[in-house]
């Protein structure tokens, strides 16, 4: 991957990272660990791979993307805000009455949000629906959606998975944020996530580990290698951190939802930038 | 209008009329949950073999599948048992097609006591109920063939969601293609004065009309409601035969809480209450049996229905 198209990559995370911070701030608390897990995803998608246009944003044939893990929508909302599906003001609305960004991801609500998450396990279903319509319609459209590693303990995600297998929708990718935690700790000490890698293989899926689901590299080579695959949906298991650059909740049990204040907020982005040597 | 007496069974006139209206509407594709030898998509799947998908017994992933082929654009029909249709994959109904506003149409076969031999396990008695929970459904249960087939036809047209409640096998006609069949509009196959029957699906209906018969004889002239829409409430002929005979008895094949019974007794408790009763399955849960023997054991015969008109008066 070229190095100055990994450094634009990250200047954009950074920018994305910060504005789910601040965001979330603005409440005073929200789903931290894992909207900041999802943001090099986002970012990959929405700035190197996903053909969306905020100028169209219902142009029939785009790529689209469901969010399953529907609590993602802050860093959904700073990742569409950067693309300029609407002003960066709207993110200090979050959560408040009335607004169009709610805690989970809406369609009914939200411009650029192309299916409802939330209710885990649903919108993965109807990710399978929409990569079959646009099969259907002939476009060379491609859907994407992100599922969370406690989200695939639904059973509704094995059924997903057995019809998208059966019906070899190779225009569909999945990602599987396997940040190892859920809302009431470890995956390990609840329900494990054992064997994913051949859990979805034995469902007729395509699938690839990406080792470091923060690193820009690593989920190009994933995603380039799985487009040579042609009769099967594509399933990357992205290894990565809750909380991952919103320092104060990483390496902690409880950040799946985190009280956040301004100050604090402001402290972490340059926390981070210092990290990141900015 | 087509002449639905070509069509022998009600399986046949409700997947008939979907194919009829998918040579028109190209957005219509059918969705099944390996119960498609049961209702006869299959016949859907012969003539569009490209927009049928069976997609095995995963209910919840059928309603999924189908909310997201909706918001590409497309119009789904799905199939399953009325059991699994309501019970099985509520939330995804609920959430995944309810409240993104996306338009499905659901076939849920063999309501009530008319799962017969798949016995209790099969039996939807709350399904009216749950439907009713969801902001937009529509509700229907024509009583016949005719009104089966041009009300499918006409729910595919409202553009909304909706709940078409049927029976497999068998069919009855009480309409022609000349009758006038009108969605959210109830149907007066009587007018008496005394006691207003209304009743909803095939075995309500025929049995408000036989129980009808028999009222007369003892000088009782009952008003008979076709009530083939549940919802929206046709509320303009409610508060008419109210008004008319002051005496209601709702005859519905399921529960009482959430259902036809509870919807119009709530209706009108705030309008203009008047003496009610209810035909319903109670507190029961279902059994096997054929139909005479479900009939009987749960009191949907014309005889009963005719009694507890009787009594209402009283």
């Amino acid at each position: 991957m070229d190095a100055g198209l990994i450094k634009d990559l990250k200047d954009k995370a950074f920018d994305i990272r910060s504005r789910t911070i601040r965001e979330i701030a603005s409440f005073g608390s929200g789903h931290m660990g894992g909207s900041m897990s999802i943001v090099e995803l986002l970012t990959y998608l929405y700035y190197n791979e996903m053909n969306v246009d905020p100028e169209n944003p219902g142009k029939d044939d785009r790529d689209r993307l469901v969010v399953s893990k529907g609590h993602s929508g802050p860093a959904v909302y700073a990742t569409l805000s950067t693309k300029g599906f609407f002003p960066e003001s709207w993110l200090e609305t979050l959560n408040q009455g009335g607004t169009r960004l709610p805690s989970h991801c809406d369609m009914t609500k939200t411009p650029g949000v192309d299916f409802t998450g939330g209710s885990l396990g649903q919108g993965f279903s109807a990710a399978v629906g929409i990569a079959l319509g646009q099969r259907l319609k002939g476009y060379a459209a491609r859907t994407f959606t992100i599922i969370g590693d406690g989200e695939a303990q639904e059973g509704q995600i094995y059924e997903a998975a057995e019809a998208a297998g059966a019906w070899k929708l190779s225009n569909l990718f999945g990602f599987l944020d396997l940040n190892g935690q859920q809302l009431d700790g470890y995956t390990k000490d609840i329900i494990p996530s054992m064997d994913m890698k051949a859990r979805w293989e034995s469902f007729g899926w395509d699938v690839h580990e990406v080792e470091n689901g923060h690193d820009f590299s690593c989920i190009a080579d994933a995603v380039e290698k799985a487009k040579t695959v042609t009769d099967k949906p594509h399933m990357f298991i992205m290894h990565t951190i809750k909380s991952y650059g919103y320092i104060p909740g990483e390496g902690i049990k409880s950040n799946h939802s985190m009280p956040v204040t301004k100050e604090q907020a402001e402290a972490a982005i340059e926390e981070l930038r210092k990290r990141e040597g900015r | 209008m087509k002449d639905a007496h070509v069509y022998s069974h009600y399986r046949d006139a409700v997947i008939g009329a979907v194919i009829d209206l998918a040579a028109e509407h190209k957005d219509i594709v059918f969705l099944d949950a390996d119960l498609s030898s049961c209702i006869g998509s299959t016949n859907f799947q012969k003539a569009y073999p490209d927009r049928f998908f069976n997609c095995g017994i995963a209910e919840a992933n059928m309603v999924g599948v189908a909310a997201g082929l909706s918001s590409m654009g497309f119009t789904p029909f799905i199939h399953t048992f009325g059991c699994f249709a309501s019970r099985r994959d509520y939330d995804q109904l609920f959430i995944s097609v309810g409240y993104t506003h996306q338009t499905v149409h659901v076939i849920g076969s063999d309501p009530g006591i008319t799962a017969q031999y798949n016995g209790g396990t099969h039996m939807p008695f709350e399904d009216i109920a749950l439907f009713r929970q969801i902001p937009g459904f529509t509700i229907i249960e024509p009583s016949d063939g005719q009104s089966l087939y041009e009300l499918t036809r006409q729910v595919y047209a409202s553009g909304k969601s909706s709940y078409i409640r049927t029976p497999r096998k068998g069919i009855e006609f009480r309409y022609t293609p000349e009758d006038k069949i009108v969605l959210g509009k109830g149907i007066e196959l009587s007018d008496g004065q005394d006691v207003a029957i209304i009743a909803t699906g095939s075995l309500m209906v025929s049995g408000a009309v036989a129980a009808a018969d028999a009222l007369k004889e003892k000088g009782i002239n009952a008003t008979v409601i076709d009530l083939h829409t549940v919802r929206p409430l046709d509320t303009d002929l409610i508060e008419k035969v109210a008004s008319r005979t002051g005496h209601i008895l709702v005859c519905e094949n399921g529960r009482y809480a959430g259902g036809i019974g509870e919807m119009i007794a709530g209706y009108l408790a705030e309008r203009n209450p008047v003496r009610m009763s209810f035909l319903n399955v109670g507190e029961r849960f279902g059994e096997v049996g054929n139909l005479k023997y479900l009939s009987d054991t749960f009191g949907f015969t014309a005889e009963n229905i005719a009694r507890k008109a009787e009594a209402l008066l009283k």
